[in-house]
């Protein structure tokens, strides 16, 4: 998993650094554009998509739904309470 | 770190896959693993049996998706994979019988088998994912490369007319005809859901990027740039004449739900035509009733 910093608007992404191919699908359509490209490489080489601005994710999983790697997923904030309440 | 690194949420679409399979073999920006990740949502949307799924796969890229779906699946031989399925069908008929595979398995070498599988209504969901290509072994123009492509086999461009996927779907008596693309996720889930609760020969096209053979042969970019494409210019139409929803080379892509209609299945016309005809039948499709 990536260091995904702490929400700060209504979602955030998850991503499974590792797998990620760099393909870009989530970045380009994000409805929100607010992901974008690490500097960093992953241990393939690829750079994988960071959340660059986390005021602006609403968690709607597009993202998720997009990716042909599963390494990306969001998730609503009030989602993920709901997850750390259980 | 921070609280919500604790927690560690895990993707949804993990349980669906065989994870000790990934990660899989499709190239950076190949469209067929987010058609998975849209089967695995409708699976969870339609709230199946997932015991009572199966997934069956011919040969080529998309025919690994029976080996990665953590589901009952079959990954058979070239073109095949609807024989297989019918097979499948008719000796448990209470399965949900899935065939998800490329469109060179389905409609070149096993073209026979999808016209007459439609003919007769057998109650299967056929997934074609269509890349124009044959992606696996090498580029090779494919029954459903748009005219004027370039493909490994006809480097001055392609001069063979394509197959229009939904008409042919539609003229042998398929009563679920759908296209989408990569680009359509919410739609190809909405259809995939709808299909899996249809009795009968339901058919979703999905137009995927082929990077590595197609898009790069054609100097059409990396993957993004062909969904971009799609993006760009498919037409949602539903409804629409299925006569005049062929593909052109980065021409309109005409999408939508081509036919939904009712017709009896192969199972159900046997069914009622032995009733009449035999005194004693009391057959539902089991071998042992």
């Amino acid at each position: 998993m990536s260091e995904t910093p702490a929400p700060k608007g209504k979602g955030t992404v998850f991503v499974r650094v590792e797998v990620c191919k760099g393909c870009s699908y989530c970045i380009d359509f994000c409805p929100a554009k607010c992901l974008a490209f690490s500097k960093e490489f992953n241990a393939k080489g690829y750079h994988y998509p960071v959340l660059a601005k986390p005021e602006a994710c609403v968690g709607c999983d597009m993202c998720g739904l997009y990716c042909p790697d599963f390494a990306i997923f969001g998730i609503r904030v009030k989602d993920l309470e709901k997850a750390k309440t259980k | 770190m921070s609280d919500t690194d604790t927690i560690q949420p895990v993707n949804p679409v993990l349980a669906y896959l065989r994870q000790d399979r990934l990660p899989h073999i499709w190239c950076p920006g190949c469209g067929i693993g987010s058609t998975v990740n849209c089967f695995a949502r409708a699976l969870t949307e339609s709230k199946l049996d997932l015991d009572k799924v199966a997934v069956v796969s011919g040969i080529g890229c998309t025919g690994r998706v029976a080996g990665y779906m953590n589901l009952d699946s079959f990954h058979t031989t070239h073109g095949r994979a609807i024989p297989f399925a019918t097979g499948l069908k008719l000796g448990n008929p209470d399965l949900k019988v899935v065939v998800y595979s490329g469109d060179g398995d389905l409609f070149a070498i096993g073209g026979n088998h999808f016209v007459h599988a439609a003919r007769r209504n057998m109650d299967l969901m056929v997934v074609c994912i269509n890349n124009g290509t044959y992606g696996m072994t090498g580029g090779q123009v494919a029954p459903t490369t748009p005219l004027g492509a370039t493909a490994s086999t006809m480097p001055y461009g392609n001069f063979e007319p394509s197959f229009n996927l939904p008409f042919l779907a539609e003229a042998c008596g398929a009563v679920y005809v759908a296209r989408w693309t990569v680009f359509h996720v919410r739609q190809v889930i909405r259809s995939m859901k709808e299909a899996l609760g249809k009795k009968g020969f339901c058919f979703i096209e999905i137009l995927a990027p082929c990077p590595t053979l197609y898009s790069r042969r054609n100097k059409l970019g990396d993957g993004v740039d062909q969904v971009k494409y799609y993006k760009e210019r498919s037409v949602i139409k539903d409804g629409a004449d299925a006569r005049e929803a062929g593909l052109t080379f980065q021409g309109d892509i005409v999408c939508g739900k081509f036919v939904d209609r009712e017709r009896p299945t192969w199972l159900d016309a046997m069914n009622r035509h032995y009733s009449s005809v035999i005194q004693d039948y009391q057959g539902e499709g089991h071998a042992e009733d």
